[in-house]
């Protein structure tokens, strides 16, 4: 497998770590309540095709966004979650 | 060698080590500060750095002046080599003196890099990572700030505490491609 | 050819005068530069090579490559031994030792031959039936008994010593195997400037080229590889790699793929045995050709009974007889061509079999049509085949006998990322797809194109494709004149003739095995492989598979392409696993980190202990001490009633800076760091966003916009990752930037009553008590080196931890050791620090283990109600903060000699020791000098509540059980006096 770093270009996977679904990045406020806590740490669709995961570029230091195929493996598209926090 | 009271990471490993068309070496440890910009202050870095003659540099880039050098060395950040940095730099990014952080080694030589092709998950052809290029990468598991300085000639920057194991690592490989070249 | 096997004028990969001799099981032979192993036997006159897997039959050499099954040998090179090495792949060096497998005590006397009068027991499923019952023989009978007599091959028990090499490759093209498509595809490619891979399991390239000898061009066979390969040698942007076969087809254009580097040479010296490939082709060309595959008739598995392809090969590549008479038995046109061949090469053709009616009978041998072979004779090698035709059954004598039952396309690779092939009626074989493997196509007779001319022309019509996607120009290309016959064939399997015929002889699976297995209702294709272990050994079913789900199909009245194929997966041939880890072993298996004093610590005979991937000295061992606890002990004391100097540079240090930097550490810790002031050092408390505890530390400000946070030794990467997804998720907008600078400070934790005597004899300007107080930081020099200084402890004395910069680091420590000796103290290692901390109650991961919260530890306070951060609104769940929680706790045992083990549970005094009376557990335990009796710290169910309380320390392990009394798990100067003073 092979994923686009927005700083480094295509990489192997051997360069990155793992976190999970895009979830994490839309945290809730501290008083959002049980429910939306629990949706925010536990709580995960398992798609048979597009979704969207975070990974970490361990040389450059790059959190991404990736889009991917779960049935394909294919690799759609990639951004860096900072960029994304800009806009 | 280094100055007295001192140590250079690569002390006691051997340096230079020579395989085949291969020589490893050692590099001195002159002044490195990490710049780490503040969100969008690239341009005013790249403007605090002109006194020097360099800008801050895009992911990949290398820039060099007059002896002080500016390497891009991972997200938003660059290493600036052989220089103080400019009292202007501080307002608009982090920078940290990392000169005694890094093991800086040389691997030059016609086989070099056949011989990172057995530790780095790059495509190193020139036409992908061209001379005066630097990538953030792997050597094997360790962390490598690779900088290729001529077609033969390429910078190798690991952690200072990895240098011996990231020796190991080369001469392996060294060896195995000076076997394969004798046997041709 | 009298006398001999090898035949004059023919061979033109040998070199005839240069002989290599070799044993084969203890039998000293002699081949040719450039044999193969099983091409030197077959000159040698050997034919049995080993005993088949179950029945334990003789077998002989079955094929010319990699797809061998039968003809599996031992490789023994000093003290290593290498089993199931395809005799027909290993190449003789002088010296070479090889063994037959599967055989005791060799393969002409084989005690388990036994098995093959059994053989009506041991048909399909045997194993599953048989040794079900009773249930209690499993591990003690049936097990050891099936261990003994199954597998193939055996390993030396010793460690690999060999030399193994990975490698990356990044390419435009890869064109996998050099018969003439892939040739041609990688001519065109390379000449129009694409960077090519040509990949080549051979070690010659030419693929069927050099058994068949076809006229290319207008040349002879050789002579036009000869310029193609001068043309193709010439191009800078093409790389030939020989000896290597791609392995699998992995995601985004990844192949992986096994050169075999050294081991075709007596002495590989500094050589590789192996090198794994990881290659990288943004298109590839599979173009690796055709195997052919036998056909079931009863005794067909004797040596003498090969592919009929094999026999040319034999013949044109090593000059080597297979059989002196032989018989093809085949469906097809190819078999018709090989028997011509044969007889053109002087080999004796007793018999042309087909089961086909209207093929031509005008040959120079004898051809049996609407014919079939149903029986052979030959314990130790054929004798005899029997002929079915209209007129009745004829006995052949022969030798040889040349199985057809046509071409399977080479697609395995095609399949490896879930495509499935479909079904071609006309050439009866399964061809690829297009787009079952992203970015790859088949050129030539991997993709059912089987006439030399379609191979050319397809191959260089592929790489037009392929370059065409990447923007590439490419240039018209003559295709050279070539054979271009086509290829009938009359799908034909298997012989109805009863007694055993076999589909898979690598695992000894017949017919009758896969008949059965459809009768048992194991019908599907994949449940029929795994009740009959069809194409489960090394050959993978290469030479099976089609054969076996065509009877399978027979069997069920479905057709082939409703049955379907099993799944191809990678790899495609065995791959070492000493290959894949390359460069894994020894010091290669991850990368160490070696502190300043490492040197130091050494020479001092410190045992070093690996601390994540630092390696820290245990105990610095004095001349009178005898064991690491003398040792531990005494550096305790000493730093307990003198002054101790131990490195911790292997904390993680980042340098946090910029006007946001406190609300981004705000966010971080659970408690406030933006109020801290300048000059001051702050305990710290990081939660994962669950609630529970990720990572304490400390947080000094060093000025305005500055920090430096410190994580532990082993968490480092794992904070600082942590870090970067927060300041890039949530606070990518704000003025702050951090950077790691663990490896530039070198930093000494110098602790003890003398701590400050210590410093003051080092540092330029003296400390006091008032001037850095407890928990303070401050610049400091030592002599012309700028350094910090914090007065933090984590042994609970006095303490200061000391930082310079690395290239000074190792200096510094022998002097900080040479002035602590003079005080009476000196170093100390991990094993006091340990006991240190223990008797203070600090805790280190062996605490905050992943499934603490800060309440477990009692640290729920240190949770700022004030604002939020990382983990609070999870940490706040009633379920994480229930008395009924087990809770950090000190414990001491009533006999402070009995000795706590961490891993140790707890149980109530007179409650069983079982999982359902358990209370709690051990964490860190030592033995405390300055308490003089053990100490341990543990987790216990509302155990804040029940200091005082005697529990049963149970140590299932080592079989120990102790009483101890809970306490506080602050058991030294728990007003902190000491670090404060
Ligand atoms: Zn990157």
């Amino acid at each position: 497998m092979r994923i686009s770093c927005p700083c480094c270009g295509l990489r192997d996977r051997r360069e990155f770590t793992y976190l999970g679904h895009e979830t994490f990045l839309y945290r809730p406020a501290a008083d959002a309540g049980p429910e939306a806590w629990d949706d925010y740490l536990h709580n995960r669709d398992n798609p048979a095709g597009e979704t969207r995961d975070l990974w970490y570029h361990d040389p450059c230091g790059t959190w991404v966004l990736v889009t991917r195929d779960t049935v394909t493996h294919a690799v759609t598209a990639s951004r860096a979650v900072a960029e994304g926090q800009r806009a | 060698m280094a100055e007295s009271g001192t140590t250079n990471p690569a002390d006691g490993l051997g340096l230079p080590l020579d395989h085949g068309a291969c020589r490893l070496s050692a590099l001195s440890c002159g002044p490195a500060w990490l710049v780490a910009p503040f969100p969008g202050q690239e341009g005013a870095c790249g403007a605090a750095l002109a006194p020097l003659g360099l800008d801050f540099p895009a992911p990949g880039q290398v820039l060099a002046e007059k002896g002080a050098r500016i390497v891009w060395a991972g997200r938003a950040q660059a290493l600036l080599f052989d220089a103080d940095p400019p009292g202007a730099l501080t307002r608009h990014a982090a920078v940290t003196d990392q000169a005694d952080g890094w093991a800086r080694l040389m691997l030059q030589g016609a086989d070099a890099q056949t011989v990172l092709a057995r530790l780095v998950p790059l495509d190193l052809h020139a036409g992908a990572f061209p001379p005066g290029r630097a990538a953030r990468t792997l050597l094997g598991h360790h962390p490598l700030l690779l900088i290729r300085d001529t077609e033969n000639a390429f910078e190798i920057m690991t952690y200072r505490s990895m240098a011996g194991s990231a020796v190991h690592e080369l001469q392996e490989a060294m060896r195995s491609v000076a076997a394969r070249a004798a046997l041709s | 050819m009298t006398g001999g096997w090898r035949i004059p004028g023919r061979g033109a990969e040998i070199d005839r005068s240069r002989r290599r001799r070799f044993t084969f099981g203890g039998r000293v032979l002699e081949g040719f530069a450039g044999d193969t192993l099983a091409s030197a036997l077959m000159g040698a006159g050997v034919r049995v090579l080993g005993r088949s897997f179950k029945y334990h039959r003789p077998r002989g050499v079955m094929t010319a490559g990699s797809e061998e099954p039968n003809a599996l040998v031992a490789v023994l090179e000093g003290t290593q031994r290498t089993p199931n090495v395809r005799a027909t792949v290993q190449e003789v060096y002088k010296g070479l030792n090889a063994q037959p497998q599967n055989c005791w005590p060799g393969p002409h006397l084989d005690a388990l031959a036994i098995n093959d009068f059994l053989h009506p027991f041991l048909g399909a499923g045997f194993y599953y039936k048989t040794f079900m019952w009773p249930r209690r023989f499993w591990e003690r009978v049936y097990e050891p008994v099936i261990r003994r007599a199954a597998g193939l091959g055996s390993l030396s028990g010793r460690a690999d010593t060999g030399r193994y090499e990975k490698a990356y490759a990044f390419c435009d093209l890869l064109v996998i195997g050099a018969g003439p498509a892939g040739l041609m595809a990688a001519l065109r490619a390379g000449r129009a400037g694409a960077d090519v891979i040509l990949a080549e399991e051979d070690r010659a390239v030419g693929g069927r080229l050099l058994a068949d000898l076809p006229a290319i061009g207008g040349q002879d066979t050789h002579g036009w590889l000869a310029a193609l390969l001068a043309e193709l040698r010439a191009l800078p942007n093409v790389r030939i790699m020989t000896r290597t076969t791609v392995t699998g087809a992995h995601d985004g254009g990844t192949y992986g793929a096994i050169e075999r580097v050294g081991l075709h040479l007596a002495d590989p010296g500094d050589l590789p045995r192996e090198c794994f490939w990881r290659i990288v082709a943004r298109r590839t060309i599979l173009a690796a050709g055709a195997l052919e595959r036998p056909i079931a008739h009863p005794a067909n598995d004797r040596p003498g009974v090969m592919l009929a392809s094999a026999m040319p090969a034999y013949v044109n590549r090593w000059g080597v007889a297979p059989a002196r008479r032989v018989v093809i038995f085949g469906n097809n046109d190819s078999a018709l061509d090989t028997a011509r061949g044969l007889t053109a090469a002087g080999i004796e053709v007793a018999a042309y079999v087909d089961p086909r009616d209207g093929i031509s009978v005008t040959e120079e041998f004898p051809v049996y049509r609407a014919a079939q072979v149903v029986g052979t004779r030959g314990r130790l090698g054929l004798r005899e085949v029997a002929v079915r035709h209209a007129g009745g059954i004829s006995v052949v004598q022969a030798d040889g006998l040349g199985l057809s039952g046509g071409w399977n396309p080479t697609l395995h690779l095609s399949c490896h990322m879930n495509g499935r092939p479909e079904w071609n009626e006309t050439i009866a074989a399964f061809v690829p797809r297009p787009g079952m493997v992203p970015g790859l196509e088949a050129a030539g007779a991997a993709a059912g194109r089987f006439s030399t001319s379609d191979c050319l022309a397809d191959g260089a019509r592929a790489a037009a494709v392929a370059l065409a996607d990447l923007g590439i120009k490419v240039a018209d290309i003559d295709l050279p004149l070539a054979e271009d016959r086509p290829y009938g064939i009359a799908p034909f399997w298997a012989v109805d003739a009863g007694g055993r015929a076999w589909l898979d002889f690598a695992n000894d699976v017949t017919t009758k095995d896969v008949g059965q297995a459809a009768r048992e209702g194991f019908a599907s294709v994949e449940h029929m492989k795994r009740y009959t272990t069809q194409g489960m050994a090394p050959d993978q079913g290469k030479n099976s598979n089609v054969a076996a789900l065509a009877v399978l199909a027979d069997a069920t009245g479905q057709g082939i392409a409703a049955t379907g194929t099993t799944t191809f997966r990678p790899p495609y041939v065995p791959v070492s696993i000493a290959a894949l880890g390359a460069g894994g072993q020894g010091a290669g298996f991850a990368p160490q980190r070696l502190t300043v004093s490492d040197a130091t610590s050494r020479a001092m005979g410190a045992p070093m202990i690996e601390a994540g991937l630092w390696y820290r000295p245990s105990y610095f061992p004095r001349a009178e001490e005898t064991t690491w606890r003398q040792a531990c002990d005494r550096e305790v004391t000493m730093v307990r009633g003198a002054v101790g100097v131990c490195d911790v540079s292997t904390l993680g240090k980042i340098d946090v800076q910029g006007p946001d930097a406190g609300q981004f550490l705000d966010l971080l810790y659970t408690n406030t760091m933006s109020s801290l002031k300048p000059g001051r050092v702050r305990y710290g408390l990081m939660l994962r966003e669950d609630g529970h505890v990720m990572e304490d530390g400390t947080c000094a400000r060093l000025d305005a916009a500055r920090f430096l946070i410190t994580t532990t030794t082993a968490a480092a990467a794992q904070v600082m990752r942590h870090m970067d997804f927060v300041q890039q998720a949530f606070c990518a907008q704000q003025r702050f930037r951090f950077a790691s600078v663990t490896e530039h400070w070198a930093q000494f934790a110098i602790a003890g009553p003398r701590a400050r005597d210590l410093l003051n004899g080092v540092l330029d300007e003296p400390v006091t008590g008032e001037s850095l107080p407890f928990m303070g930081c401050q610049p400091v020099r030592v002599g012309a080196i700028a350094g910090r200084l914090f007065r933090i402890s984590f042994s609970g004395e006095a303490g200061y931890e000391i930082a310079v910069p690395a290239r000074h680091g190792a200096a510094l420590f022998a002097r900080l050791v040479r002035a602590a000796e003079a005080l009476g103290g000196g170093a100390y290692g991990l094993e006091a620090l340990n006991v240190l901390r223990i008797e203070k109650g600090f805790v280190t991961h062996a605490e905050i283990h992943g499934r603490v919260t800060a309440f477990d530890i009692g640290m729920q306070r240190m949770i700022s109600p004030a604002k939020d951060c990382i983990g609070k609104a999870a940490s706040q769940r009633p379920g994480l903060m229930e008395e009924t929680r087990e809770q950090l706790v000190g414990l001491r045992p009533v006999d402070p000699q009995d000795e706590i083990a961490a891993g140790a549970h707890l149980y109530a005094a007179d409650a069983p020791a079982s999982a359902a009376f358990g209370q709690g557990y051990v964490t860190s335990a030592c033995y405390s000098p300055t308490l003089q009796g053990w100490l341990g710290l543990g987790f216990l169910t509302n155990g804040r509540a029940r200091h005082g309380e005697v529990l049963r320390v149970h140590d299932g392990l080592r079989g120990r059980k102790v009483m101890a009394r809970v306490c506080d798990p602050v058991f030294h100067d728990p007003e902190g006096r000491a670090m404060r003073g």
